[in-house]
């Protein structure tokens, strides 16, 4: 069997157990199922808007390329005109892509891309002493409003999911329609065997070294544990959590029990990385941060990115495997920005992950 | 401690900060003797690399005495005189272990933001903005230096802070640009850029056996050192002469075979294109000017070697794909590994094949930094680089 088979004989296990995890995730979840859509609708129709925008652009363009460079100021000679055309080409079919798809992230996304090249253009007519400077200035003081507003619609469609359809635990998953909550996926090679990667994680009691908003976890019996997260302002939030599958050196399953105040639940699953490169850890987990109070309290407490956190934790957890320690900077010792200078007092400071005393020996 | 900090576009201060604390187990404080001024630091200084902050301690070039050791450090003590290379490197994840020290996977705890615009991040770097880490630098009184097993290389009593001080960066930094050339017996190579990282270049591709070694600026007395000190064949001004005509001239219509960009993302350049880039700059479309980048593409002999050092922060324009391509050129670039040249650039020293201190011209106190970034920037008094003494 080639190595190719057996890591999609692999996949496909995996996925076809993972895909029963989250069909209950959706069940005990769709109550949160209406709350993103209103922002949703007003950047649709704001991404129609744009569609028709740059069709009508790009007619002109096409029909019209010498008067069109003429309005907005820029030399009207051969070149002039075959860029015209070609931008045209470009808007159509932006434009075309936008009203046809449904959900149209991508397609808003060559539009920014389209804005980017247009404002090239722009900024090379402006180096050139022979054209309109003012002209050249409003026109591209017009196409970087657009640009701004084709931004601001292209993230916030691709917000509402991860703007890519995804197949995911032998299913097709379409961010931002029927799921709510939010979902992450991500990975990292550590230079350290299978064993010894799913050994350190599968004693939870380790995961507050390197997860950073993580308090405590208390393991209750060999399913059940507890799991104590910071909150802002020194408070915190708990709930308790199950393991539903668990297969050495290979994945960790887990969900949270009925009625917690964050629904959560996550696979880990741990791979050999091909050429002696340790192991491949790679985490996806979903978690619905409740509405009300507590809401606003627990998206702060997992910020804006997940996935960075993730990302984070699982950066940190590589340093903790390779390195026995996690590594910090004068600036990452701190919550939010700070400048790179040393610290005040080390009191100050949150040293995650350190244990027992930083002092060095002074001369 | 007094420390030479960024304070936004153009503005470095010195100022009284906190000293140092071991934040690691395999920490050390160094107190650092002497530290230097790098034309990656007038990136900086001109606000073209992102993520800085106010208050951020520059440095990146610097030795001196260890102080303070961490539990786990168990190679250096107190008293050691070491130089510090630029990179921070772990020296056991997989990028430490296959010599790519400035990719280590370990040392930048702000990898997200790197990720962000670079795909994925190279290591941590002191003094070098938030998203290479948030490491304090060495243009101050005292360091602290991370996997201090690892770095920091002692150095012997006999040879002086100004003869081994560049073995931190840009004399690795020019010897792997012309390694990467894999330079062969009979090959021209071409050096865009004659500040100290230029120099270096060209001094080195003599080590690795050029036959040959042009240098470009615009700068005379650059040039003139370029000739006189690093030892250039034939030098290039691109102000009075036009480059690929030149280099056409003195390789007998081949081209350079290896080219190595030491100029990096802020090229200077003359009419049109000059003022395109400058004004795409401008508006945050591109974000670096690659002049010289473009012009060593055009300029290298088919089947040659383009070698970047000089350093890009983002995103380029009107990249000559096409010649790459169709002419089967290689491109190889990089942050230098120092790590894995120090040792043998350190006994080349010590066998007197080179001495690095041929490219200082200046040398102030720590407290005149802010006057040293003015004079390396505009290249006034004859400046090529500037050593500050540190304690
Ligand atoms: N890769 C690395 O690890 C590494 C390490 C250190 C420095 N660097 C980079 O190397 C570059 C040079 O550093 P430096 O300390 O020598 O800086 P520097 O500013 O002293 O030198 C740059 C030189 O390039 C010349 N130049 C500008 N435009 C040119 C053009 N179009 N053609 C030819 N020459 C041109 C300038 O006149 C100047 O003399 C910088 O980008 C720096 O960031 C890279
Ligand atoms: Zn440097
Ligand atoms: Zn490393």
């Amino acid at each position: 069997m080639t190595i190719a088979t057996e890591q999609t004989r692999r996949y496909g296990e995996i996925g076809e157990r993972r895909a029963g995890t989250y069909q209950e995730y959706q069940g005990y979840n769709r109550r949160f199922s209406d709350r993103p859509q209103h922002r949703e609708e007003g950047a649709e129709r704001r991404a129609r808007g744009l569609g028709w925008f740059s069709i009508g652009l790009g007619l002109a363009q096409i029909g019209a390329p010498r008067a069109l460079a003429r309005l907005i100021g820029i030399d009207d000679d051969e070149e002039a005109r075959n860029t015209m055309f070609a931008l045209g080409l470009r808007e159509i079919s932006s434009g075309i892509g936008i009203l046809s798809q449904p959900r149209s992230a991508g397609w808003v996304w060559t539009r920014v891309g389209g804005d980017v090249m247009d404002l090239a253009l722009l900024g090379k007519a402006m180096g050139a002493q022979e054209n309109d400077r003012n002209r050249v200035a409003v026109a591209t003081a017009a196409v970087a409003g657009v640009t701004v507003l084709d931004f601001i619609t292209g993230q916030q469609l691709s917000k509402s999911g991860n703007g890519t359809t995804r197949f995911e635990g032998g299913r097709v998953i379409q961010p931002g329609r029927s799921t709510t909550g939010i979902h992450v996926t991500e990975a990292i090679t550590i230079k350290r065997p299978r064993s010894e990667v799913y050994g350190f994680w599968h004693n939870f009691e380790n995961l507050p070294r390197f997860m950073a908003h993580l308090e405590s976890v208390e393991v209750l019996d060999d399913k059940r544990s507890r799991w104590k997260a910071k909150a802002p302002a020194g408070a915190s939030v708990e709930w308790e959590a199950e393991i539903v599958e668990d297969r050495p050196n290979e994945l960790i399953a887990w969900r949270s029990l009925p009625d917690s105040s964050i629904p959560n639940l996550g696979t880990v699953r741990f791979r050999e990385a091909p050429g002696n490169r340790g192991t491949e850890v790679l985490v996806a987990l979903r978690y619905d941060p409740p509405g009300g109070k507590l809401g606003a309290l627990i998206a702060k407490l997992f910020g804006e990115e997940p996935e960075q956190q993730v990302k984070g934790d699982l950066r940190r957890f590589k340093q903790v495997m390779e390195i026995g320690e996690i590594v910090h900077s004068d600036a990452s010792i701190h919550r939010g920005t700070h400048s790179a200078q040393p610290p005040e007092n080390l009191n100050d400071v949150e040293l995650l992950g350190m244990t027992g005393s930083p002092q060095g020996v002074r001369s | 401690m007094k420390a030479n900090c960024w304070m936004g576009k153009k503005k470095v201060q010195i100022q009284e900060v906190p000293d140092p604390k071991i934040l690691n187990s395999q920490d050390a404080i160094v107190r650092i003797t002497s530290t230097a001024i790098c034309g990656s630091d007038l990136h900086l200084y001109n606000g073209f690399i992102p993520t800085m902050e106010r208050g951020d301690i520059l440095g990146h070039e610097f030795m001196g005495e260890v102080v303070e050791v961490g539990r786990n450090v168990k190679n250096l003590k107190i008293g050691d005189r070491v130089v510090v290379p630029f990179p921070i490197s772990c020296g056991v994840c997989a990028a430490c272990e296959a010599g790519m020290f400035s990719l280590c996977e370990n040392s930048n705890p702000n990898a997200w933001i790197a990720e962000k615009l670079l795909g994925h991040s190279p290591a941590g770097v002191y003094g070098y903005s938030h998203m290479l880490g948030g490491f304090a630098g060495g243009q101050a009184e005292f360091a602290r230096v991370p996997f201090a097993d690892v770095g920091p290389l002692k150095v012997p009593e006999d040879l002086t802070d100004e003869q081994v001080l560049f073995l931190s960066d840009i004399f690795p930094t020019g010897y792997m640009g012309a390694e990467m050339c894999d330079i062969q017996p009979g090959d021209v190579v071409a050096v865009w850029g004659a500040g100290p990282v230029g120099l270096f270049a060209v001094a080195s591709a003599y080590l690795l056996g050029a036959e040959r070694v042009i240098a470009i600026d615009r700068f005379k007395y650059r040039l003139q050192l370029a000739k006189d000190r690093a030892g250039a064949s034939d030098v290039v001004n691109y102000e009075e002469l036009n480059v690929q005509d030149a280099l056409l001239e003195l390789t007998g219509g081949r081209g350079p075979d290896k080219c190595i960009d030491a100029v990096g993302m802020e090229a200077h350049g003359h009419g049109v294109t000059y003022a395109y880039d400058r004004a795409k700059q401008a508006l945050m479309l591109e974000s670096d000017r690659p002049i010289a980048l473009r012009e060593a593409i055009l300029a290298c002999r088919n089947g040659g070697v383009v070698s970047v050092i000089g350093v890009y922060g983002g995103f380029i324009d009107k990249f000559p794909m096409g010649a790459i391509l169709n002419r089967s050129l290689t491109i190889r670039a990089g942050q230098c590994h120092v790590h894995r040249y120090m040792r043998p650039l350190l006994e080349r020293i010590q066998k007197g094949e080179i001495d690095p201190s041929f490219v200082i011209t200046h040398r102030l106190p720590l407290d005149q930094a802010p006057k040293g970034f003015d004079m390396f920037l505009n290249k006034e008094d004859g400046c090529e680089k500037v050593v500050l003494s540190a304690n």
